[in-house]
This record gives C-alpha cells, sequence and structure tokens, in this order.
C-alpha cells in the first residue's frame, strides 16, 4: 500500500482530517505532516482574538497520524470495521498557531491484540518538540 | 504453581486497571474482568501483555478470547505454564 494510498483511508474529511501526507511508514512507525489551515473553525473561538491550536487537536492530529494511518499499514488487506481512541497521556511544550506546519513522529510499542500503542511527538518547523506522548487505540 | 499462588501473582497486575474495587476486594472464580471489575477491552490488552511478562509465557488470539474471567485466566495461565 502507499503512502497515498493509507492517508486515502483515513476514515476522516475535512474540518476533522488533520494529515496532509506521510513521509515514511514501516512496521516500526509513521512519519507525516500536517499544516493548520488559519481558516479551521476553532481558532475564532480559541482564543477569542489570538487564534492557539487547541492541545485535543493537536493530540487528534498525532493519534490520527501516529495511530491511524501506521494501523491501515499494519493491517494492510485486512478490512477495518471501527476504529477507537482509547488512551492519551500527552505534555504540550509550546503553542501552535494557524498556518504552521507540523511533523509528527510516531514509534510503534506494540501490536497486540487489536490494540496499537504508540509513543508520538510533534515537531513544528524549526525542529522544536510542541508536544510528545503516549496514545493507543484499538482497531476492530 | 497452584491456584492461589496464580491469584497471587495476577492481583498486583489486575489492580491499576479496576474501577470497581468493591468487587476487586471480593475476587472469586466467576469475577469478570469487563462487566465486574469494569476494565474496558484496551486496558484487557495491557493486563495480557504484563501476564505474558510476569509468567514468562506467550498468550495466542485465541486464549486472549478467553481471558475474560479469573478462572478462565489462571486456566490459561496454568496450560501456557506446564507447555514450556
Amino acid at each position: 500500500m502507499t503512502k497515498n494510498e493509507i492517508v486515502s483511508k483515513l476514515p476522516y474529511s475535512k474540518p476533522f482530517l488533520f494529515v496532509d501526507k506521510l513521509i515514511t511508514i514501516n512496521e516500526n512507525g509513521v512519519e507525516g505532516i500536517y499544516t493548520f489551515d488559519a481558516n479551521l473553525d476553532f481558532y475564532k473561538g480559541h482564543f477569542k482574538d489570538n487564534p492557539v491550536t487547541p492541545g485535543v487537536i493537536l493530540t487528534e492530529t498525532m493519534a490520527q497520524i501516529g495511530l491511524v494511518c501506521l494501523g491501515i499499514y499494519l493491517n494492510e488487506g485486512k478490512e477495518i470495521k471501527n476504529i477507537g481512541f482509547t488512551s492519551s497521556e500527552v505534555e504540550f511544550l509550546k503553542p501552535v498557531y494557524p498556518n504552521e506546519k507540523v511533523t509528527v513522529i510516531s514509534e510503534k510499542i506494540y501490536y497486540r491484540f487489536g490494540k496499537l500503542k504508540c509513543k508520538v511527538k510533534m515537531l513544528n518547523e524549526n525542529k522544536e518538540e510542541v508536544c510528545t506522548g503516549i496514545l493507543a487505540g484499538m482497531i476492530l | 504453581m497452584n491456584k492461589e499462588e496464580i491469584i497471587e501473582k495476577l492481583k498486583p497486575i489486575v489492580a491499576p486497571f479496576v474501577k470497581n474495587e468493591v468487587a476487586f476486594a471480593n475476587l472469586t472464580d466467576k469475577t469478570d474482568f469487563i462487566t465486574d471489575l469494569n476494565i474496558n477491552s484496551a486496558n484487557l490488552v495491557d493486563i495480557v501483555l504484563d501476564i505474558e511478562e510476569a509468567f514468562e509465557i506467550e498468550i495466542d488470539n485465541e486464549s486472549m478470547e478467553k481471558m475474560l474471567n479469573i478462572e478462565n485466566t489462571i486456566a490459561i495461565i496454568q496450560t501456557k505454564l506446564e507447555e514450556k
């Protein structure tokens, strides 16, 4: 499966698709990029007159690239009926503003019995870590 | 390893994921991880992985699917220990 095919199989669409492109993917992990569109609706309210990407959206972006794309790759050939986000433990280190391009790097900790657990970090264009954590999801 | 020894080794593995402390304190053979201890299926995977490490055994998918209560879990651990 090509990297583009994986992105096309994602079960999200605008305004809740937070993956532009995958850079690398293999059995052990994935790296992908996303640029936060300044027109995303939540910037109008988070915060008033001071748009900053919400931590939940950063977490979601890490999960879409780091768990879901990798999960699709690891399940190549098998049909995925359902996915569920099961846990996240994330630290936020720097703010991410509209139009910023981020890189998500995910390393698989394990994929057993349908549960994918990964160590995931997000970098900004200056290669500074903006958030880091452990995420897990179930693939059914 | 007898049943009591397995239970003693099992308790600290399960404890961090338990959402129903009363049911855990009154643990029996029939205690079900999901319906009695309110452990979700994602955390059940972590319990099974911790069991593999603690008992130095490997749990296959088929066994995992049966490991829903204490009784079955003990039986599977005993079988896997005997196979070693």
